[in-house]
Formats: structure tokens, sequence, C-alpha cells
């Protein structure tokens, strides 16, 4: 059985040692060792071991069904509740009063003029409130994120940062008291460019004494050095002299907002127990409700956290946000309380893609052996480092593994600037880095003469492979060894060549103003935090035969109440109609880290299968008492226990009156967690084919064609339209999506400056699923939700490239940019070809 | 103010600030499917009718909608009689966090009504307006055509 099966499934290749240096993060690990557990008989007794592997039934009936979401009608019907779609009598609601500079000093701040108005009930500045220095991350603790940030402080460190808590009757009486705020500041200078930030005599942004980060990592607040992560693999300069060319670029991925069409709100309330109750949009309860607890320096106790329905997060809401400034406000007062982001404030104050300085360099042979590479990565956090160490760490460990080569160096740093806030963003880190080796492969197939595919083909890693990076860089600690147990790229990239029609289609540019290009990238993520993340189910029977499903797991519309409905159904033997499934609820729902880190299909999907065989077994055992048959006799299909032979049949109905009401009554339900073991990446491969306009620039993105390996996709339909949403979100942040500053201020935070893509602008856009076997997920199943944002910036800029043969490095491609970088390459090819490349470098 | 104006079908006699935004009026009155995404007539969330047209109600005050008629999301269907276009939302997985669908429903309502035969661009055309950051809108293009062809066959359900 499953639960037995140690660690020798999942390691098949010795990998080579990494040497990851000097500022290594120590494991932490105090508790009793996961991964090859040598532990005392009696300890391993009392805690229950997450199996390594899951069973893998010989059919299917309720997973890898396109069935319906369980939450789907009420969703059209706009029946399901959001944070917002609740009243509550005697409502305060709250405005956080932003900063309009950078990088300032609060000299002095009189709030006596703004109290005076009409409905104002309170006012907070950083002299009412504790000053607590903590990270807003919702990550689990104690967190690889620096404790840089204060419910409010005396300091503002980029335009939009808290300076006061407004709360009033009315929002617009709320918006009028932050106008009628005085505040006189010390304007200090401020740093925007990451680089300059490292620098010796930069401004300082987090001068004050009391950041620190709470895990033993490095930290240089005096340097504006939030982190840093290096680590090496063979010898890179060694690859470098056996290359035959040598290549190296940076790129500029840059800023980026989540956007969900929710943004973020917090309701407050104090129940009739007199405990704080949050309902909030987030994807973590269970570390909102921490962090919140923290901050407001009360106990874990006193707080309640209620995730309803999430109108979207993509990382956005992994985030503590509002939590606090509700809790402060409802205590204070004790009155209910509301804060909910303005679309400006959501671009501005809340979180965002960490833009990144890429820097790869590669050596490759000739016969397309990648002898080594090189990842150099500097990671804007802008004003604190939310996310500010495993952004970074994620860049190499999620990219770097994708080819085979003896010799990989990573090095990157996290730096603080007086610009927007990073944080967690679907792909996280990946998204930026894999921009920049992927535009490499394609120059380096180019410089050596190979196709591009075929390049990524020989190299790329296969099924019994290992990388030494996923040892090597972990999330604030050693990362875990695993070799790759189910990888369907080989046929991502096949089956998308025959959609996009490659073979006829590259290479035909045409002639006049317009030029066709293809291009394409391969991509890789993982699947949860191995040896890290937690997940949680409780399941009970009804009377009906029906079963209660509480989840710590956060669902935020990705359809995770559904997958995990379908597996809990598959292990019981009942409908997946048959769940009530009900998520999140810190004091109903048992824990689970939350939404993030491709995790949750992945994890609570393991937690689930646990859970529901307890219970499965509890019916067996009801059934056969009732049917006077044997344990082992008894097999359940479709919601009936059979007995020997099938002559006696009990309905699960039957089971649960017999055993709540008839005879050894007990309340058939169960508990259970898992901890994954691994992290097996989803593989894709992505194509784009594009027109260029080569009078304008302007870039028409024809075709997109995306295939991605998740293993087993729990519900096809889902996960589908998991692919397409993150198509399109990766598509518009390629094309169109950003942010323009003038000293620190984003300009355009409204959806009308800030282009997002709508269904007008869309490609001839197809996805397919490509269907492997992951042993160590639940019913082979890996995750699906972030890889598929990836892959537009460099399957875009390839086909870019394979048009007009520009190398654009600074997303997104806009006409401008696009016609800029022709213009050069034309007046480069008339004055002298200048290779970017050592081309020809012989060993 | 009064205004005097029918909800999905309902008369309803409501004292408000002239000054008020509609959605806001909508959602004290209830009708919470109506989303607030943008609060600049951007994103398509607070989609509703009025007079048989969809308009973002995030930038209609109340006092322009009196003795109109408006449809939201609620009006259309319910969980347990849902609009063919509601259904065809569910089935063909078009809803994922949903909170854009109530104004994208109403959008392609709209269409509908005026076009029941429409091309793929017809509704891209209808839907461009309603802003989706999960679902790269594949399967609710195909949602609503599926929807037209139910309708025009007169298969049995709310119309």
């Amino acid at each position: 059985m499953a639960n037995t099966t140690k660690k020798e499934t999942v390691k098949k290749a010795a990998p080579k040692k990494a040497t990851t240096t000097a500022k290594k993060p120590a494991v932490k690990k105090t508790g009793a060792p996961k991964a090859a557990p040598k532990t005392k008989a009696a300890v391993e007794s009392a805690i229950p071991e997450s199996p390594l592997v899951f069973e893998r039934p010989e059919k299917f009936e309720q997973v890898k069904h396109s069935l319906e979401k369980v939450d789907a009608l009420g969703l059209v019907c706009g029946t399901q509740k959001y944070v917002g779609d609740i009243d509550l009598p005697n409502l305060l609601h709250v405005k956080v009063l932003g900063s309009p500079h950078a990088h300032a000093r609060i000299k002095s701040i009189n709030t006596n003029d703004a109290l005076k108005l009409p409905g104002v009930v309170a006012i907070y500045t950083y002299k009412d409130v504790p000053r607590v220095p903590r990270t807003t991350a919702g990550q689990g603790w104690p967190e690889p994120s620096p404790y840089d940030t204060y419910l409010l402080d005396s300091k503002v460190r980029f335009v939009g940062d808290r300076v006061a808590i407004v709360a009033a009757e009315t929002i617009e009486q709320a918006e009028e008291a932050c106008k009628k705020i005085k505040v006189e500041y010390e304007v200090l200078e401020a740093v925007f460019d990451p680089e300059k930030a490292m620098e010796k005599g930069a401004p300082v942004i987090h001068d004050e004494k009391d950041a620190y980060v709470p895990i033993p990592i490095f930290y240089d607040k005096s340097r504006n050095h939030a982190s840093h992560v290096e680590t090496k693999v063979g010898d890179v300069e060694k690859g470098y002299k056996q290359a035959d060319v040598v290549l190296e670029k940076k790129f500029y991925p840059h800023y980026a907002q989540h956007c969900p069409i929710e943004p973020h709100i917090c309701i407050a309330w104090l129940d009739e127990n007199d405990r704080l109750v949050l309902r909030t949009s987030t994807q973590v309860p269970f570390h909102a409700r921490r962090i919140t607890a923290q901050t407001l320096q009360i106990p874990i106790k006193k707080i309640r956290v209620i995730k309803p329905r999430v109108g979207g997060a993509f990382g956005a809401k992994q985030e503590v946000l509002l939590e606090d400034i509700c809790g402060l406000v409802t205590l204070r007062t004790r009155r209910p309380c509301k804060l909910a982001l303005t679309r400006s404030e959501e671009f501005m104050s809340s979180r965002t893609r960490h833009p990144m300085v890429v820097k790869i360099k590669m050596g490759a042979k000739k016969d397309g052996t990648i002898t080594a590479l090189s990842m150099r990565i500097i990671s804007n956090t802008g004003a604190y480092g939310s996310h500010a160490l495993t952004v970074l760490s994620n860049c190499g460990s999620k990219v770097l593994p994708l080819y085979r080569t003896d010799n990989i160096e990573f090095v990157g740093d996290t730096v603080y600037t007086n610009l927007p806030v990073g944080g967690a963003y679907r792909g996280y880190g990946a998204t930026q880095a894999c921009f920049g080796t992927e535009s490499l492969m394609d120059d380096m197939a180019e410089a050596i003469g190979m196709d591009p595919i075929k390049f990524r083909q020989m190299n790329h890693i296969v099924e019994g492979e290992s990388s030494p990076i996923f040892k090597a860089l972990g999330e604030g600690r050693e990362g875990v060894d695993m070799a790759i147990g189910s990888c369907g790229l080989a046929e991502c990239i096949t089956k998308g060549m025959k959609i996009i029609d490659w073979q006829k289609k590259y290479g035909k540019k045409g002639t006049g103003t317009k030029r066709r290009g293809l291009g394409m990238c391969c991509l890789m993520q993982g699947s949860s935090i191995p040896e890290i993340d937690m997940g949680s189910v409780f399941i009970k029977m009804n009377e009906d035969g029906s079963f209660n499903m509480l989840l710590g797991a956060t669902d935020l519309g990705t359809g995770s109440d559904t997958v995990m409905a379908q597996i809990a159904a598959e292990t019981l033997g009942c409908k997946h109609t048959d769940m009530i499934v009900y998520s999140s609820d810190t004091d109903m729902t048992p824990f689970d880290v939350g939404a993030y880190a491709s995790s949750t299909t992945y994890l609570t999907g393991g937690a689930v299968i646990t859970t529901a065989k307890k219970v499965r077994d509890q019916i067996i055992s009801v059934a056969a008492l009732k049917m006077g048959e044997k344990i082992e006799d008894i097999t359940i299909a479709d919601g009936i226990c059979y007995g020997k032979g099938k002559k006696n049949k009990v309905s699960f109905s039957d089971v649960s009156k017999y055993s709540l009401y008839e005879n050894k009554q007990f309340q058939i339900g169960a508990i259970g967690s898992h901890i994954s073991h691994a992290s097996p990446p989803p593989f894709a491969a992505h194509f784009a084919e594009v027109e260029v306009d080569t009078e304008t620039g302007e870039v028409k993105l024809l075709s997109y064609v995306a295939g991605v390996d998740c293993g087993t996709a729990i519900n096809p339909q889902l996960a589908d339209g998991q692919t397409q949403g993150a198509c399109m979100n990766g598509i518009s942040f390629a094309l169109t999506e950003e942010y323009i500053f003038d000293n620190g201020k984003m300009l355009n935070s409204t959806f009308g400056n800030y282009k997002i893509w709508g269904t007008k602008d869309m490609p001839n856009l197809q996805t397919f699923l490509v269907d492997t076997y992951e042993n160590t997920g639940p019913y082979g199943a890996k995750s699906v939700s972030e890889i598929s944002i990836n892959g537009a910036l460099p399957a875009i800029g390839n086909a870019i490239k394979n048009a007009v043969g520009v190398r654009l490095t600074q997303p997104p491609f806009t006409a401008e940019k696009v016609l800029k970088a022709m213009k050069e390459l034309k007046s480069a090819k008339v004055e002298a070809p200048k290779a970017t490349a050592k081309k020809g470098k012989k060993k | 103010m009064k205004l005097n104006v029918k909800i999905n079908g309902k008369k309803f006699d409501l004292e408000v600030n002239p000054n008020a935004m509609l959605i806001d009026v909508l959602r004290d009155a209830g009708f919470k499917s109506v989303k607030n995404g943008c609060s600049e007539g951007s994103c398509g969330a607070c989609a509703v009718m009025i007079d048989g047209r969809p308009k973002n109600s995030c930038i209609i005050l109340a006092g322009q909608v009196q003795n109109s008629e408006i449809l939201t999301a609620e009006g259309l269907g319910n969980p347990e009689t849902p609009h063919i276009l509601q259904r065809s939302f569910v089935d063909h997985g078009s809803t994922q966090c949903g909170y854009c669908n109530p104004g994208s429903l109403i959008s392609v309502k709209a269409l509908l009504d005026k076009n029941p035969k429409p091309t793929e661009a017809d509704v891209k055309d209808a839907l461009d307006g309603n802003l989706c950051r999960c679902t790269g809108y594949v399967k609710r293009i195909e949602a609503v055509l599926d929807a037209a062809k139910i309708i025009q066959k007169g298969t049995k359900g709310k119309k």
C-alpha cells in the first residue's frame, strides 16, 4: 500500500552535487525528518506519515471528468456571496491616506480638522498604534520575508504608502477627512533603479533599527539589500571554455499588477463573544489570522477569519493588506467596518510582480550540448521585502532544471527601491527568469545553426532525470532532491507544433510591410513547496449519505472546491455532488497553508484522499455490521455498499442512519493532513504566431497555442480554463500591460490606461492537456494554475525576432519599442555587423 | 429624491441621494450581483440592462434612471431555474471566480435580444467591455454561441 512506500520510488537519478555557498539559508528543521524517516517507532506511530505515493485506481469514476463546478450556478446567478455582499448595521467605512511622496519622513501630522468633519469617527496615525515589525507576505511561519513593514510608520517609502487610517460613517466622509489631515513631510532622496539602490551612498530605505528577517538568511538593509541567494553546480568557467558559442544578454521583465476584478476587500466585526471576525478576500486565511494577531498584538484565539467567494487573486491576495487595518478600527471603535481598495489603490499600494534585471549567460557546442548556464538576477521588491527571497530563489528553481547541463550558476539579489511593492504573482519568479532563458535558447539555436525546437528537444529534462538545482534552491532553506516522475513535455512540443502548423509556416515571413513570425518556448513550474506546505481536511457523513467537507484550502475561483469534491467522491465511492464543500473559515475548517505555490490540487488533494479513506473504512465497518458481512467482502459503488457476491446491499444513507441512530452509534467522519515530499513540475510548450507591421512596429498576435502536462487533470475543463486564463494574462502582460512612473508615482492606475486584454484583443487561442501520471500526486495530478502565465513573454518575443530579426529585452513589446529596435538593427547593419555573441569561439 | 424604477420586473419606490451611483443604489436595494471592479466604467462588472441596453452602473447617477426598467443577473434566473445563458456558462466551464459573470451575462443577454444568431465576432464585440482575468474568454464565447443555438431551437427553458 502507498502509505508504507518510502522514498526510493521518488528518487531515481543521482544528481550532481550542488554547492550553495556563503549566504545559504540554514535549515531550521527541528522536528522529525520527513523525507527519510529513521525516527523512533513511538514517534512514528504518534505522528501520521504523509504518503510519498498514492494508489492508482484502474479506472476513474469522478476524477478525470469535467464535472460541474460546485459553486457555478450560484456564481452565474449572482447568488454566491463575496466579501462585500453582506450588509452589516452600523458599518464604518475605512479609507487609508496614501503618501504623495516616494520617500519621506513625517515631520508632523495633525488630524484635528479632519476629526471635526461630520461623520468622522476615528483617525489613526503611527502615534496611535503598536509598532511591530512584520511582513505582509502570507507565507508559512516563520516567514522567509523580512519583517520590515508596520501597521503605520513615521516614514513613507513609496507613493501610496500608508500615512493614516480614517474611519467614518460614509466612504465620502472618510475620503473628505483624508484631504483635511495636515501632514508635513521631510522629503528624502528616493531611489528607483535597483542597481543604483545597491550602490554605496544610495538612500537607505529601511534605516529603522527594528527591521529584521526572522530566519537565518542574508539581510543587509543598510545597503537596501533584502535578500541574496547563490548556488553553483560544477564549474561554469570550465563549461564556457568548452563551448563553441557563448552568449550573454540582459532582460528586463517589467512591473505588472494581478488585476483581480474584485479588488482587495475586508469587513470586520466583533461577534457575540467579543471576538474579532474578519471576512476577507484572501488566499491565506490562516496566515492572515496569524499575521493580524501579530500586528495588533492580540492572541490568535481572539480572531476568526472567514474567506467567502473570492473574485480572483493570482497572488495579490497572498498578502495581508487590509486585515490589520480593519481589525484595528473594529477593536478600537467596537463597530463593524469595511475597507475596499479602489482600482487605483489596487495598482499603486497593493502588490505587483517584481520587476527584474535577468542576465543569462549560456555556452553551447555546435552539436547542441549546453556546456554552462549562468543566471544573475536583480529583483526589485519596491519599498518592502514581501516574498523577496522566495520569488528570487524560484527564478532559479523553477527554470534552471529544465535543460540538462553540468555547469550551472545562480546568483540573485533582491533590492529595495522607492517603488510599489513586489509580491506573489502567478508564475512567481519563473515568469521573469524564463523570459531570459527561453529568449537566449532561441538566440543560441540561431548562433549554433540549429533549429530552436530541436535544440530544446535535445536538452530538456525527461522522466527519471533529476537536477541538482532542486536540492540547492529551496524556499528559505535547502530544497528537496527529486527525480522527475512524469514529463509530457515532448508531447506538448510535437502536438503544439502540429496545431500551429510549425513545419509549414516557420521561416515564411512573407514580403511587404507585414512580416510573420513563429516563436515557442518550454516551461516548467512546481507543485507545492515540498516538506514545508501542509493542508488538511475534515469530512463527516450526513443521514442522506452526503458529506460535509471542510477545507482550509481556499478556492479563489480556481475550482479547487470542485476538484477536492471529485477527489473525495472518487475515494469514497459516491458522486461529487454528494460532497458539500465549505472553504474556508479559521474557526470551522482545519489548517491549510492556503492557495499559493501551485499547491492546492497536489497538496490538499493528498489530504482529501487520506481523510476520505479513513471515512470509507468507517463506512465499510458499519455496512459490514449492518449486513452481517465480513469487512473484507464489502465493496462500494455509487454510494452503495455491497456484501459478498453483491447479494446484500446497503446505501450510504442507511449506513449513516445506522451509525447515528441504531447501533454502536458514532459520527462517521475523519480529519486528515498531508505534507508534500516532492514538488513535481508540470511542463508546457507554448507557441505564438505574430504579424509585425514593419512601418508602424505594431505586433499582432495571430495565434497562440499552449500544451500543458499537469499529470492527471482532475477536472479537465477546469484545468483547461486555468490554462486559457493564464495564457491570456501572460499575453496581455507581454504586449500591453505597463506601469508608467513619474518620480515614483504611477501615472496610469486605471483600467482605462493600463490595458488588460478583452475579447476583441484575443488571438486564436488553442490549449490542450497532455495526459501523464504523477505517482506522488493525488490520482496522478500535478499543478496547473501558474505555469501558463510564463509562456507569452518568451514565445511572443521569439516570434517577433523570427519575423523581423529584433530581440526585444524590455517588455511590453509595444509598437514603439519594436520600431525603435528595427531602426537600430538597420543602422547597425549599415555601420558594421556587430555580434553580441563571441561567435566561433573555440575551446 | 424619490426614484421610481422597475428592477427585474418589480416596481421599486426608493429614497436615494440624486448623486448616488446606480451601482450603490442597486446593491443597497439587495441586488448584490452588481459588482464593483473599477468605479470608472472600464471593467463591466457592474453592467445592468437599462431599458434594454447594457450600461455600466458605476458611472450612471441614480437620477438618470427615473422610471426606467432595470435588469440584473438576479432577474435572468436563479440556481433552480437558470436562464439558458447562465446554464450554458456553467456547462461550458465559463465561470471561475465568477465576479465578472453577472455583468458579462447582462451584456450577452442584450446581444441575443437584439441579435439571436450572433457570429463569434458579434459575441466578442458584445463582451469586450467585460473584463475577465480568470478565464481567457474562450469558454464564455463558446457558451454564448451555444446558448444562442439552444434558444433558436426553442428548447425548453426560461428565456
